[in-house]
C-alpha cells in the first residue's frame, strides 16, 4: 500500500496546526488512505499515552522559595552594583576627564575665561541699563553746572572726582548720583550726546600708572576705559565709537 | 526599571512558569538534582536578561533560557548526547506498514513510556517535550527550540516515529522475558 500523503502532514493536524480547509483535505484522505488512518490512531493513543502517563515532572516544593531567595539577592545586588559598583568607575573617570580638561582650558587660555574687565564691562553694562530705566535714578544731583555736582560728591565718596561739563562741546553734563561698582563706591556722572546718554565712572584707581584707552562692545553699548591721574574712568553709551572716543579725550584732556 | 521594580514584575511575569521550566530541564537533563541547578541559574539569567522581554510569550521566553542553561550545564557535562547531530534534511525511512504500534502504545504503561522518551537523542525529546507536555503551538516551540517552523513540524514527525519504535522494542522484550 502506497501513499504520498508526507506523515508530517497528519502530524500537523493532530497538533491542530492544519488550517481548515487543509484539515478537511487530511480527514477525507484518511478515510480513503488505511496507512494515513493507522498513523492517526497512532498519535491519538500516544498522546493519551502522555496525558494519562503522569509524564510532567512539576517543580518539587521548596525550588520556588529558593528561587524567590535567590532572586531578591540578585535584585540587591544590582542596586548595590548601581549605587557602590562598577557604576561609578566610568562616571568618576568621566568626571575627572571633564575637571583634568577645564583645568588645561584654564591654564592655556586665559583668554577663555571672564577677565576682571570682563566681569567689570558686564557690571557697568547693566548699571547703565538700570540707570536710564529708572528716570529718578539717572541723576542723584542733577545739574549741569559741575560746581554743584563736585561738592555733592564731598563726604560720600573718599575721593573727589574731576567734574567738568563739555556742554560748549557738545557734551552737556546733566548730574551725578553714587553708585556701588567693582565692590566699591563710585562716581557715576552722566553726560548727553543729542539724545543720548553718557555714564562717566569715576573711582581711584589700583596703580597710578596712566593706561590709554581700551574699548569694548556689549550688548550694542560702546565702552571705553583708562586710567588717568590716579583715577580709574569707564565711560559707557549707546553712542557711536567714534563720539564717544571724542567724550573720552575731552574728559582726559581736562585734567 | 530597577530594584523592587524590577523584581516584582518579573515575579510576576515569569514565576508563574516554574513548572513548565523545571519539567523542560528535568527531561533535557533527566536528573532532579541538576534540573533544579538548570532551573535556578535559568531564572537568575533571565532576571538579568528581563530588560529584553517585552511582555510577550512569557513561558516560550522562559523556556528558551531553560533549554540553553541546559545545553550550557550538558556541555559543562560533557554529555555524550551533544555528539550526535541530527540531521534534519535526510528522512529515516519511513515504515508504511500497517502498525501494530498502535495497540503496544495502548498497553505501554507510564514507565515504559518515560523511559522511551528518555532514550530518544535531546533534540527529539525536547521538541516532543514542549509538544504533548507543555502542548505548545509549533510556533512557541520553534521560539524555544530557536528552530525554523518546517524543522519543528519533521522532527516533531520523527520524534514520534522514533518513540514508537523504541516502544516497540520494548513491548517485544518483555514479551520475550
Amino acid at each position: 500500500m502506497n501513499c504520498q500523503t508526507p506523515q508530517e502532514s497528519i502530524h500537523a493536524y493532530v497538533d491542530g496546526e492544519l488550517d481548515l480547509a487543509r484539515s478537511l483535505e487530511v480527514e477525507q484522505h484518511m478515510q480513503e488512505c488505511q496507512v494515513c488512518a493507522g498513523a492517526y490512531r497512532n498519535q491519538i493513543a500516544l498522546r493519551s499515552a502522555f496525558k494519562e502517563g503522569s509524564l510532567y515532572h512539576s517543580a518539587p516544593a521548596g525550588l520556588e522559595k529558593r528561587i524567590r531567595a535567590s532572586l531578591r539577592g540578585e535584585a540587591k545586588s544590582e542596586v548595590g552594583h548601581r549605587l557602590f559598583g562598577w557604576n561609578w568607575l566610568p562616571v568618576g573617570v568621566a568626571l575627572a576627564c571633564v575637571l583634568l580638561m577645564a583645568l588645561v582650558i584654564w591654564q592655556a587660555a586665559p583668554g577663555l575665561r571672564p577677565s576682571g574687565d570682563e566681569l567689570l564691562a558686564r557690571e557697568m553694562v547693566s548699571n547703565h541699563v538700570r540707570s536710564l530705566q529708572l528716570e529718578g535714578h539717572r541723576t542723584d544731583v542733577i545739574s549741569s553746572d559741575q560746581h554743584t555736582v563736585k561738592p555733592w560728591f564731598d563726604g560720600k565718596l573718599d575721593f573727589a572726582p574731576p567734574v567738568k561739563d563739555f556742554s560748549s562741546q557738545g557734551f552737556p553734563l546733566l548730574g551725578g548720583r553714587l553708585e556701588y561698582l567693582n565692590n566699591r563706591a563710585v562716581a557715576a556722572l552722566i553726560y548727553q550726546r543729542q539724545k543720548h546718554y553718557i555714564n562717566l565712572y569715576i573711582w581711584p584707581a589700583e596703580q597710578s600708572n596712566a593706561t590709554s584707552e581700551v574699548g569694548t562692545k556689549r550688548q550694542g553699548y560702546n565702552l571705553l576705559h583708562w586710567t588717568n591721574s590716579g583715577m580709574t574712568y569707564w565711560a559707557i553709551s549707546d553712542l557711536n565709537g567714534v563720539e564717544l572716543h571724542e567724550f573720552a579725550r575731552l574728559v582726559q584732556e581736562a585734567q | 526599571m530597577q530594584g523592587q521594580n524590577k523584581l516584582a514584575s518579573f515575579e510576576t511575569a515569569v514565576l508563574p512558569h516554574l513548572d513548565a521550566a523545571y519539567n523542560l530541564a528535568r527531561w533535557l537533563t533527566r536528573n532532579d538534582a541538576d534540573a533544579e541547578d538548570v532551573v535556578q541559574e535559568a531564572y537568575l539569567r533571565a532576571f538579568r536578561f528581563f530588560g529584553g522581554f517585552h511582555g510577550e510569550d512569557g513561558r516560550a521566553w522562559l523556556l528558551g533560557i531553560v533549554r540553553n542553561t541546559s545545553y550550557t550545564w550538558m556541555q559543562r557535562n560533557r554529555s555524550p548526547e551533544l555528539n550526535m547531530a541530527l540531521d534534519d534534511e535526510t528522512h529515516e525511512a519511513e515504515s508504511h506498514d500497517l502498525d501494530p504500534e498502535a495497540l503496544l502504545l495502548q498497553k505501554a504503561d507510564a514507565q515504559m513510556l518515560r523511559q522511551a522518551v528518555e532514550e530518544l537523542p535531546v533534540e527529539f525529546r525536547e521538541v516532543l517535550v514542549l509538544r504533548e507536555l507543555d502542548e505548545m503551538s509549533y510556533k512557541q516551540i520553534a521560539v524555544v527550540a530557536d528552530l525554523p517552523l518546517g524543522t519543528v513540524m519533521s522532527r516533531l514527525a520523527r520524534a514520534r516515529k522514533r518513540l514508537q519504535r523504541i516502544l516497540a522494542g520494548h513491548a517485544q522484550t518483555e514479551v520475550l522475558t
